[in-house]
């Protein structure tokens, strides 16, 4: 078929399934605008790149298949970046369109010319530049592969706009051949049996279930799992929601903010089921002492993660899914009666003894209370998401979730910013979900603009401030490990979000009083229109509990 | 412990596979002493060689690393002993009078080196060899007076029957 570049584009877009575009149209995209115009594709035109990328990203954690975007060349691509380096550190396939210049133009410092390849090179899994117009659908077929198979991550194309606007004849492949690129699925036999073995001579295991789980899909794997060999279940922050938290055996998320039983049962384990992780530093605390006495299990797709940060003593590389069920076949005839009964009594013990108190009264509101209060309000179903900071390890912590895909944040990069983009892709993803965004004042302020995109597209998230007039992160630390030298941290007392709220047309709700928060909530959820709900939180009120950084993971400050 | 290693890695020949190798290199921290690429037996392949100091686990995440790149087909470590390095050098000497140019043309010799280009003032000298046989024939020269060096740094390739293929 001879066919434009840029009806190429949104051919091959429609091929792969796209149904909707996050993104800002700039002079090097106006052609590939011109022909979505007439495309079965919903474009959202966000208010600044930045929440374009979030958004897409947000959209394929919560469906699990490529979100996109598309931005202008130089300025338009820049912005993209901070949301690209998201999506990379948290193994979301996201496929990313930039304009670029006319060929003939690159490289002369042309008007918004950048080199996003050379740019997004660290941060994106892969990236093409496309040089002739008849390579379209071959490099869209191949961004799209790359970006949603084997471990996940996002995937730029830049266009330049003579590509757009040239014609050529293109055919549209099924599929693609990439001679360097072949991810392992199937755990190795052998592993698997050494795998099998170390989980039945185990008295103390834990199983540590990260992001990955949540990527394959292996949440019922997992349940079975842990109830066959009767081992209790922890979680990383990319993890939460791969095993319901209300669950006897669940105790909840790890690391520096992590759940104390949890913290403990890692460091007290005598065998490690890593499941889907990287061991994050915030994750492990100092590796050293991480999980002391444990035999450790690493299931990854990624080799390159086996050994990389912790060491593996039975590493499996391959696909969660896959490698428990090959596991679960094996431990189905062998496993007689688990050895694992003092211990899950003694981690139950724990998990009772330090459940934490959420029922405070307190004005201004606790974090907890607030938290609390939106836990109770939610369905299982329905998704959170949350800005960087104090607020999201609140939720981290407090905010128990039973099902995959329904607790989004920014782990790896950690991007203040996020949630509230990310937010919005969700609830494009899943609009019969309720959908809130934990954020604080400092994260809100930083894409706040997407105000106006979620109320001209109708895309009704509730955004929850837990408003403390600081960068109440940073603010913990000064105050902890900084003598109470606080630099930089006070936000004072613009702007008034209630006001900003109804500025974009949005529903703005003050809320003071332990009391008024359910009535909020209701009144949020039902608006018929996005809603900021504003909680005055206590403003010095920290995250506990706390492992110091360099430290074990048992050295809780409280 | 610190060791050099030396690895290869065959890649697609196309724009920019050379910065995403490089770029991995220094994203990653890794310490890297020689970089080369050229072409190889199997068209739009190159053949990429680097000399990584470090020791095993620090081998073990550069080479799965490059494995990651998309363009990046095959990663191999060849043991030094079991193969042939070999470098290529450019030296120019200066020669201020006929004794010295003779000197330096007899250390050529002995280096089994050529003499690629004559002037009045200089002279450049080709040079293959491994890093030792390259470090000696630069001492010696020191003393005529050396006015430029390009080296093309590492390649290697093993002994025998073996070799890095696509697929084995």
């Amino acid at each position: 078929m001879r066919m434009k570049g840029a009806e190429a584009i949104v051919k091959a877009l429609e091929r792969e399934g796209v149904e909707v575009i996050f993104g800002i149209p700039g002079g090097a995209s106006i052609p590939l605008y011109d022909e979505l115009y007439d495309a079965n594709i919903r474009h959202i035109l966000t208010r600044h790149e930045q929440g374009a990328a979030h958004a897409a990203d947000g959209y394929a954690r919560v469906q699990g298949k490529a979100g996109v975007c598309s931005a202008t060349s130089g300025p338009g691509a820049t912005n993209l970046t901070t949301g690209i380096a998201t999506a990379y550190m948290d193994s979301s396939p996201v496929v990313a369109f930039t304009g670029q210049v006319a060929t003939p133009f690159i490289g002369k410092d042309a008007f918004q010319e950048t080199d996003v390849i050379g740019i997004t090179m660290p941060i994106t899994k892969h990236n093409f530049q496309i040089r002739s117009v008849a390579e379209i659908p071959e490099v869209i077929k191949r961004a799209f592969h790359i970006a949603q198979t084997g471990r996940p991550g996002p995937v730029l194309i830049d266009l330049p706009k003579d590509m757009q606007e040239g014609e050529a004849e293109v055919e549209f492949p099924d599929k693609v051949e990439i001679v360097g690129y072949k991810p392992t699925y199937e755990g190795h036999p052998r592993q698997i049996k050494a795998a099998a073995k170390a989980i039945l001579e185990a008295e103390r295991p834990v199983i540590l279930a990260g992001g990955g789980v949540i990527i394959s899909g292996a949440s019922p794997e997992l349940m079975e799992l842990a109830e066959l060999i009767m081992a209790p279940v922890v979680t990383t922050l990319m993890g939460k929601g791969s095993f319901p938290e209300s669950h006897p055996l669940a105790l909840g998320v790890l690391g520096m903010h992590g759940r104390k039983a949890a913290n403990y049962a890692v460091t007290d384990a005598d065998l490690l089921i890593a499941i889907g992780t990287r061991f994050s530093d915030r994750s492990t605390g100092m590796v050293s002492c991480f999980a002391p006495e444990a035999k450790i299990i690493h299931i990854d797709i990624d080799p390159a993660e086996i050994g990389k940060n912790v060491r593996a003593d039975i590493p499996v590389v391959g696909d969660a899914k896959r490698v428990l069920r090959q596991l679960l076949r094996v431990l189905r005839e062998m496993m007689r009666q688990a050895k694992t009964k003092a211990w899950v009594e003694k981690v139950q013990r724990w998990k009772k003894e330090f459940n934490p108190r959420m029922d405070y009264d307190d004005i201004p509101l606790k974090p907890h209370r607030v938290i609390k209060e939106i836990m109770d309000f939610l369905g299982e179903e329905d998704i959170v998401t949350t800005e960087v900071g104090q607020c999201q390890m609140w939720a981290h912590h407090y905010l128990g979730r039973t099902k995959p895909r329904t607790f989004i944040s920014s782990g790896g990069l950690g991007t203040m910013g996020f949630g509230f983009p990310a937010a919005m892709g969700a609830k494009v993803a899943r609009p019969e979900a309720k959908v809130i965004d934990i954020a604080g004042d400092g994260s809100f302020l930083m894409n706040i603009q997407e105000l106006a995109t979620v109320v001209e597209n109708n895309i009704n998230v509730v955004v929850a401030v837990f408003d403390n007039r600081y960068l109440g992160m940073v603010r913990q630390w000064q105050e902890l490990f900084y003598d109470r030298r606080y630099s930089a941290v006070n936000l004072g007392s613009s702007p008034d979000f209630v006001k900003v709220a109804e500025a974009f047309g949005a529903l703005g709700l003050r809320v003071e009083k332990p009391g008024e928060i359910r009535d909020a909530l209701s009144e949020a959820f039902d608006a018929g229109k996005p809603a900021v709900i504003d909680f005055i939180i206590d403003r010095e009120c920290n995250i506990f509990p706390m492992v110091p950084p360099g430290r074990c993971l048992k050295d809780i400050i409280e | 412990m610190e060791d050099t290693h030396y690895i290869v890695a065959l890649v697609e020949d196309r724009p920019g596979v050379m910065q995403r190798v490089s770029g991995l290199l220094r994203k990653r921290n890794f310490n890297i002493d020689s970089i080369s690429v050229g072409e190889t037996e199997i068209p739009g392949i190159s053949r990429i060689t680097m000399t990584v100091r470090g020791d095993r686990v620090t081998l073990e995440q550069v080479m799965k690393q490059l494995n990651k790149l998309i363009e990046v087909v095959k990663v191999s470590e060849l043991n030094p002993r079991e193969s042939v390095i070999r470098e290529l050098a450019l030296i120019k000497v200066s020669v201020k009078n006929e004794a010295a140019r003779a000197e330096v043309v007899q250390y050529a010799n002995i280096f089994r080196g050529r003499i690629v280009d004559v002037a009045k003032q200089s002279m450049v000298v080709e040079i293959t060899g491994d890093e030792d046989k390259i470090r000696a024939f630069i001492e010696l020269m020191r003393s005529y007076g050396i006015k430029e060096i390009a080296r093309t740094g590492k390649t290697i390739m093993a002994r025998g029957a073996k070799s890095v293929k696509l697929r084995e």
